[in-house]
This record gives structure tokens, sequence and C-alpha cells, in this order.
């Protein structure tokens, strides 16, 4: 296991790269903990799946430097690296049975045959495939195969990390959530520093510790899954997590309150801001309590999802969406109300403030 | 596969069947016709039963040339297989090598069999052929008029050149439908570049290497032009194939009946390896 | 109004769809839901025509038109794979299925127009697929589909391969595009919350048999059977034997759940009892909640909710509380059932009497 330290990193597909536009990725500089579950979240083309490539080995940045417990391993092939990864879609030896894929790491290393068989009986126990020891691994099931992609990683028990680049994407609803749970037990028991790709918050939320959410080649916040969906540090953060979105309207700051429209709420501390700054207030639809007081809303329509209503309306001319649980009344005559600990105040789509 | 239950496609069958009866089918039976008839001439025909079959095989002259093709087939297949498979597996994946590669490759494959002949006749010949001239150069006895050996060897090195191309192309195409992933998790789990081309290519490869030993191995056995251009079958009957006997007794002896029976144990003959090889090789598919 | 009549499909002595009756309206949009290979894609090859069922028949406002190749119908299809003419530009993509029934050039030019701005196109439309994201590639195949003006619409997981926002903007968006053609619209998928935001109806698929047909909202609130209640629940149901005795549902273990309305007039027995993740919760919500004892496995947080994984008597469970509870795993706590909510099944597997809505 190591610590992962990204050394002022940036990345251009394109040879002489000049413009920030020119980079798939642009300045990452962080450090990420010994045992850590790192999700990296963010829509295609926001240089996720780059910075993955860069630690594992198979690109090497333009610039900066890659340590993993503070051992340079920038010019260190992937082989080199003793990380392991699991794909988009499973990647396994079909003509190998299940045992001699979890195998095939460790006889790749001389391990001595006796400790081989321990090591991989315990791994088929671990992912629950122990009945299926002696099948061709061409006949399973597309989590199946996932699972052995992710033995095949663990088996070497002393890998620096485990990669995972949207693993659960071919996987049916029902087993992503077996997967997932698996994934998550195994990290809990071993510790191992993982880190996860994928668009889907969920995914990235449930699994891990610290979510690093990405866009337009930059890391536009770390944190943990909590902090990102009570205090977005940037509007496009606010949108991408949480189903629906953050709610992003237009206001004024005048002194100690928020304006939107004609509505003014109080601010317990006034944001720091610049004259000329482009000003929002940004509230998500689960801190917006719908009843018979408050600010007037106008309601254009009720999803019905089940375990929750989302109602779409207009507030101040513009389009609000409010969540409301399945036994939630709604009255005719709606009105609104912010919860104050879930406003949250940006400057030019950066969050300078909040906390009515 | 689900089957559709529109019949029209048949109409767009159709023409291609009739070209088939007429090119195929019919001379076919024609030959069937002739393998149990004798004839002197003047188209009158007797009623030979399996005679000229029993002769066939019964002669000294069938079996050596069917024993030269086997083992002009065999070498064939031994050398342009993993020729082919080698060449594939360093072509280059990405950039403007492909292109000019495949150009390349595929430049022999357009060449007319009588003309590789021709050129290799040329090539080789010890007077003026650029080849010929440079091993009497360097000393090499070299004569493939002359010598069994080196008229062998000049018909094979002469299909290698020709036809591994063939082999190439396939296994190229079967190379680069392989995803990326599978090259990094190898690397990954440090396999060594055997164990990549055991465990990833050679499978993903498997049913393109299926087709070219099929095409390849029936080819070579019904290998004509090339010999009969370069070597005329000489020195002696050294390199007279099953084929080039066939022509000789048919049109030069004008032994029609021997010829037709010779032809349909012959044609019995590929089809039945073909279907060997066949049988061997998707045998090992369904072990899933 | 399209109508399978006991329409099935058998390959290879094998039913791939059972004989099915379904009946969709026009104008409605209507959700095949089921996990990979339960037969959603064979069922709308039926429906298109580009297989004839080996049984029953296949109405087209009222004429019958099994048999009648796909293409004499007016039918446009979306696939999972964004499918375009990689070398035509978005404008000829779209322009294409009209080309093809020979329009004039300048309603050619005023519907891909329409289609374009409909489908936040038209800043592309000089572009090849190639040089499109996958997002917007897609939205060039719904557009030709759309202006195809086609009377049935079939959309087989269209979203599937698409970035998670994205799909939640299309998703939103399809069924409003779609209603005002008045054209019968089905979309296969395998996510029972797709379904759920796409609203209108479903119908649930598993092992090539349609197990319910009805509005989307009705058949989660009340499956008709187990089969059909696992189909449509993500997060995934959690299950609980008791017998019904009196006033009380008896778990073995001496767990006593009070009895809800909805299932006061049922008779005493044995029940397989179904509820959702979110009904049980760490606080006792009403009366009807009842106490029981668990231990815990691991907790994932989505930032606002907690899924935290159960164990109640060997049997593994899921709680979807609000808040954030990072709970160690093997500890041993209390949770209220609202049972509210229950739905109950017998021994056969058929609903007994579903939850209250």
């Amino acid at each position: 296991m190591a610590r992962i330290t990204l050394d002022h990193i940036r990345h251009a597909y394109g040879a002489n790269p000049v413009a920030d536009s020119d980079y798939a990725l642009r300045e990452v500089h962080h450090e990420w903990n010994d045992g850590g579950a790192y999700a990296l979240l963010g829509p295609s083309g926001c240089g996720k799946t780059t910075l993955l490539n860069i630690i594992s080995g198979l690109l090497q940045p333009s610039h900066g430097r890659i340590l993993f417990d503070g051992n340079d391993v920038t010019e260190v092939s992937t082989q080199g690296r003793n990380i392991a990864q699991v794909f988009q879609f499973p990647v396994i030896y079909d003509t190998m049975t299940v045992y001699d894929n979890l195998a095939f790491p460790l006889r790749n290393r001389k391990v001595p045959e006796a400790e081989v068989d321990k090591r991989v009986r315990d791994m088929l126990g671990i992912i629950d495939l122990a009945d299926w020891a002696d099948r061709k691994a061409r006949g399973l099931t597309a989590d199946q195969k996932q699972k052995i992609s992710l033995g095949r990683g663990l088996v070497r028990n002393d890998v620096n990390a485990i990669l995972f680049d949207e693993p659960l994407t071919v996987i049916d609803p029902h087993m992503k959530w077996v997967l997932r749970s698996q994934l998550k037990r195994i990290h809990k028991q071993f510790g191992f520093t993982m880190v996860y790709v994928t668009h889907d918050q969920t995914e990235a939320l449930t699994f891990a510790d610290k979510v690093v959410v990405m866009y337009e080649g930059e890391i536009v916040q770390i944190g943990t899954p909590a902090e990102l969906f009570e205090k977005p540090s940037h509007t496009f953060v606010g949108y991408f997590i949480g189903s629906p979105g953050m709610n992003v309207l237009p206001a004024q700051l005048n002194e100690r309150s928020v304006v939107v429209g004609s509505q003014r709420m109080d601010l317990n501390v006034p944001p720091q801001t610049k004259p000329g700054d482009r000003i929002e207030l940004g509230i998500r639809p689960e801190f917006i309590h719908l009843g018979r007081e408050g600010m007037p809303v106008k309601i254009s329509r009720i999803e019905d999802i089940g375990r929750r209503r989302i109602v779409r309306a207009e507030f101040e001319g513009k389009p609000l969406a409010i969540v409301a649980d399945e036994n939630t009344e709604i009255p005719a005559e709606a009105r609104v109300s912010f919860d104050p600990a879930g406003i949250n105040i940006y400057a030019n789509s950066w969050r300078v403030g909040g906390e009515a | 596969m689900e089957k559709t239950y529109n019949n029209k496609a048949w109409f767009f069958v159709l023409p291609v069947l009739l070209l088939v009866l007429f090119s195929a089918a019919i001379p076919l039976m024609t030959v069937v016709n002739y393998s149990v008839q004798d004839t002197f001439g003047n188209n009158e025909f007797f009623w030979a039963g399996t005679g000229w079959f029993t002769e066939i095989l019964n002669s000294d002259r069938f079996w050596a040339a069917l024993q030269r093709n086997l083992l002009f087939s065999v070498i064939i297949l031994a050398l342009e297989i993993p020729l082919g498979i080698f060449i594939a597996l360093n072509m280059p994946k990405k950039g403007l090598g492909v292109p000019v590669c495949l150009v390349l490759m595929a430049l022999p494959l357009l060449i007319p069999w009588n003309v590789v002949g021709t050129i290799w006749q040329v090539f080789g010949r010890v007077d003026i052929g650029l080849l010929g001239r440079t091993l009497a150069i360097l000393g090499i006895d070299y004569n493939y008029v002359r010598d069994p050996i080196d008229a062998w060897v000049t018909v094979i090195v002469m299909d290698v050149w020709h036809w591994t191309s063939l082999v190439v192309l396939l296994c190229y195409a079967g190379l680069v439908s392989i995803p990326d992933a599978y090259y990094q998790a190898a690397k990954i789990d440090g396999a060594s570049r055997w164990s990549v081309f055991r465990f990833i290519q050679l499978p993903k490869m498997k049913r393109v290497l299926l087709i070219a030993v099929l095409l390849r191995f029936m080819d070579s056995f019904m290998i004509y032009t090339e010999p009969f251009v370069v070597t005329g079958g000489g020195p002696g009957n050294s390199t007279t194939f099953l084929s080039i006997d066939l022509v000789k007794m048919a049109v030069g002896q004008f032994d029609l009946g021997p010829a037709a029976a010779m032809s349909i144990i012959y044609f019995l003959i590929i089809l039945l390896m073909s279907w060997i090889f066949y049988t061997v090789m998707t045998s090992s598919d369904k072990d899933a | 109004m399209l109508e399978l009549r006991k329409a099935a499909k058998m390959v290879a002595g094998e039913y791939h769809i059972h004989p099915s009756d379904l009946t969709l309206e026009r104008g409605s949009l209507n959700v095949l839901l089921g996990p990979t290979l339960s037969g959603k894609t064979s069922l709308m090859r039926l429906m298109a025509g580009l297989d004839r069922p080996t049984e029953g028949a296949v109405y087209f406002d009222g004429i019958d038109v099994t048999g009648m190749p796909v293409q004499k119908r007016n039918i446009a299809m979306v696939y999972q794979q964004f499918i375009n003419y990689p070398l035509l530009t978005v404008y000829e993509n779209i322009a294409s299925p009209m080309r093809i029934s020979g329009k004039d050039k300048a309603t050619v030019d005023r519907e891909v127009r329409k289609a374009a701005d409909l489908l936040r196109l038209t800043p592309y439309l000089d572009r090849t697929p190639l040089h499109l994201s996958g997002g917007q590639q897609q939205r060039t195949a719904l557009a030709r589909a759309l202006v195809k003006n086609a009377s049935l619409v079939l959309m087989d997981e269209p979203l599937a391969n698409l970035d998670y926002k994205l799909r939640e903007e299309l998703r939103e968006e399809l069924p409003k595009i779609f209603a005002q053609s008045g054209a019968i619209f089905v979309y296969a998928t395998t996510e029972p919350s797709e379904a759920l935001m796409l609203g209108g109806n479903t119908a649930t698929l598993s092992e090539g048999r349609i197990t319910q047909f009805g509005p989307t909202i009705d058949i989660y609130r009340r499956p008709a059977d187990l089969t059909t209640a696992k189909t449509f629940a993500d997060p995934p149901l959690n299950f609980i034997e008791v017998v019904k005795s009196g006033g009380g549902l008896r778990h073995r273990e001496g767990d006593v759940l009070p009895l809800p309305a909805h299932l006061g007039t049922i008779p005493d027995g044995p029940l397989t009892v179904a509820f959702h993740p979110h009904h049980l919760g760490f606080t006792q919500q009403t009366e009807n909640s009842a106490r029981l004892a668990a231990r815990t496995q691991i907790s994932e947080i989505t930032g606002s909710e907690s899924f935290v994984h159960l164990e109640y008597d060997g049997v593994k469970w899921v709680m979807l509380a609000p808040g954030i509870h990072n709970i160690d795993p093997d500890t041993g706590i209390e949770v209220f059932l609202d049972t509210r909510h229950l739905m109950a099944f017998g021994s056969d597997g058929r609903a007994i009497a579903a939850a209250a809505a």
C-alpha cells in the first residue's frame, strides 16, 4: 500500500501545448493517503481517465511528477509500479479456468506453487467464486468476470494501489448493489489504497472516503460525500452531485442579506466579494421546505418517482426543483422556505460563503 | 441466430447459384460421366464401371503425386502460418505505418498466378535471373531446372512469397480487434511477451487462423499454375503435383476416363481433408 | 394502437417470449423494465416486425400486421449504440429518413431545423457524427427518429452509454418531445429508477414473460407478485417471513409487527412481507412502526443519505436513512420499520394485499 503524491501534474495529448485549453489535465497537485478510498468523478472528457492512466503508468505526464510513498515513479513502467486495475469491460483470460486466471499474476512473478494455491483459494472465497474454480472463465456472467479482474489484483497482496475504471458499467442494477458493498467490505478488510473513476455520482459517493470532482481538466473540489453535498465549492459540483442537482439562482448581496428577485434572506456572515462579481445563490432541492408558510412559488409539475416526489416550480421567474418525500402533503397554494443551513453563495461560480 | 421469414433474399443469391451450377455442378457431372466410361473418340462411349478408379488407385504415379502434394502443403503451412503470425505481430497498430504496411502486404496478392510464376522463373534463371546469378556468383550451386531439391525450394519460396501476406492480413485483422485494456491488464499482471501471445493474442486470432489454415491448405493442395510455369513439373517428375499430373493425363495424353476418375478422387481428398481440419480446429471451441 | 395477441417467440424449442397480450395506446409512453436477457429486445423486435411471432398475432389500429415486413410499417428505432451515418453531416443524418420518403426540399429543411432546435443540435448541423460527443451523437439519432414521424418509436436502452447527468437531462426531455408526436413510445431499460422518472406505463419483464403492465407508479407501489416486486426495486427490496395471527405479524424470533390497515382483512397464515429500504429508519416515525434489533454490516453514504446494510435474523437488509450514519460493522442497532407500506405475498408469490398508496 502506498501514499500517492501528484506533484504539479499537467498533461496535454498534443505536442507543444500553449494555452490552458490545450491541456487535457491542468495543474493537479495533491497527496492521497495510504489506504484511502478515492473516487474521481466527472463527465466524459473532464480528464479523470487521463489522471488514472498517469497513476497507472500508461501515460507519462507532460509536466510534473508522481510519487508512491515518496519515491518518484514518473519514469517507472506499469509493471514496475506494482498496481492493479479493473477495467470498464471485464478483462479475463478466456482460455484459462477461474483458478488459473487468479493464479496468473502470481505465477508470472514466480511465487512458489504451494503459496499460489493458498492465496488463490483464499481469494476465491473472498470474491465468492469458490464453486467456480475449475470452470473456464469464458462462460461466466459480466459480474463474475469483473470479480475475477478484481481478484487478480487483490491476490498479489503487495500492490501499491488498486485502480478502477468505471467497473460497474456493464453490470445490471441489482448486481451493482452486491458488487459495490462487496468492494467496500474488501476495502475495510484489507485497507488497500483505491482509486475509482466514474461518472455516476451514486457509485462515487458510496464508494469513496474522499471524492475528487473534476471538470474541464481541473479538480474543482475534493471532499467527503457530505462536504460535496452540503457545501459544493463550485456551482458545477452542485449541479453534478445530487439528483436533481442544486438550484442556482441569480442573486444580489446587500450587506448581511442576499436578495433573489423580490425575496430577501438574511446571512450570518457576509461573504467576501468584489464589485462586479456575478453573484448566485445555490440551494439543493432537499433543503427547500414546501408548505403553507414562506415565499410564494408556482408549481408546474409533480413527478412521483416512488420514494420521493420531485416538484418542478417557478420561483421569482426562475425554475426551482424541490424534493418532497412520499408522505409530504403538497398544498394547492404552496409556499417555500429555504433551510438556512442549505444556502450557499457563489461569486463567479465559486463558493464564497453561505449559511444564513 | 434468429431466422428471418422474408424469403425474397433468395432472389439475390439466385444468379450466383446459377453461375455455380453452370461452372461447377454441370462440369462435375460430366466428369462423373467420363469417369465411368471409356471412349476411342468419335463420341462413342463404353461403360467402364469402376475400372478407371481401380486403375488410378493402383498406379504408383498417382500415389507419388499425392505424396508430393501432401508434403508440399505441410511445408507451406509450417512456413506460412508461423511467419504470417510473426509478421502480423510486428506490424504497427497505428500511425502512418499502417496503410504503408497493408499496401505492401497486399501487393503480392494482386499479382496473377501465371505472372508470379513467370517472375520467379526469370528471377531464378542461372543465366539472366537476379537470384540465380547472385547465387552462382556466391558460389552456390543452384539450378532449378536440373536439381529436384532446387526446384522444390524455388516453388516453396515462391508460394511463401505469394501467399504469406494473406495469413498476415487475416491475423492482423484478428489482432487489431483486441481492446487495449487486455494489453494493459497483462502488463499489470506481469505477463511475459510469450504469455501475452499465448493467452491473449492467440485465442483472439483463433478464428481467423482457422480460416487461414483452411484457405492455404486447399489452395496449396490444388497448386498448379506456378510450378507449371516455372518447372513444368520437372526436373523428371519431382514437382509433378496431382493437378499437373491430371492435366498431363487429360490434355497431354487425352486419357479422359482415368483423368476424370482421378479428378473425383482428388476432389474427395480435398473435401475430406478440409472437413478434418475444420472439425479438429473447431472442436476445441466447445469446451466452455 | 398496437396490440400483441398471445404473441410468442420460440427459438429452438424454447420460448424467448412466452405468449403475451399487451395493448399500447396512441400517444402513450411505455417502459419495458427488466434485467439483461429478460426479453426486452426480443419483445421490441416482435413489435417492430423485425421478427415474426411463432404464435399469436400483432395488430396495429385493428389491422393484423403479423408478418408485414418492417419496411412497410412506419417505425423508428433508437439503439443503445449511437447509430448514425458516419460520413454524413448531422443535418443530412437527420434529413435521411425524409430523403428516402421523398419529401420536398423546403419541408425537409423545416423539419430538420425544428428537430435540431428541440434536441439542441443547431450549432452542430454541419459537423459529422465523429466530431460530436456521445450525448450529441445520441441526440442526432433521436432527432432522426423524431422527423420520421413514425407511429411507433422503439428505444432500446437509448441512454445506457451516456454519462449519468446527461442521462438525467435527456430522460426529462424525451417524454416531452415525443408526447407531441402522438406516436406510441416504447422504451426499454434495466433501471427501475429510470422507469420511475419516465413515468407513463411500465411492463415488467422476467425470463421472457410480461409479469405486469400498468401505470408505472402503480406497479412500483402495488406489484402483483414477488418477481415484479424484485424487478421493480432499486435499491433492492428487503424481505421478512412472518405469520399473521390476529392483530399482528409474528416473526419466529418473537418480534411482532403491528398490522397495517391495508392488511387487516387478510386471513391468518404465513406470509412473505417485502418493504423498500427507505421504510426502515433510525427513529419511530408513526405508531405503525415496529422496533427491530439488527446488526450492521457496512454503511454507504451518498452525501445526504446513508445506505446501511444490515443483517436481521440471518437475512440481509438495506436501510436508506436520511443524514450521515457511518456505523462500525458488526454493531447491534435498533431500527424501526414503518409498516404502512408493507407488501405481502403468499407462498405462491402472488401479492395478497398490496401496500397502501
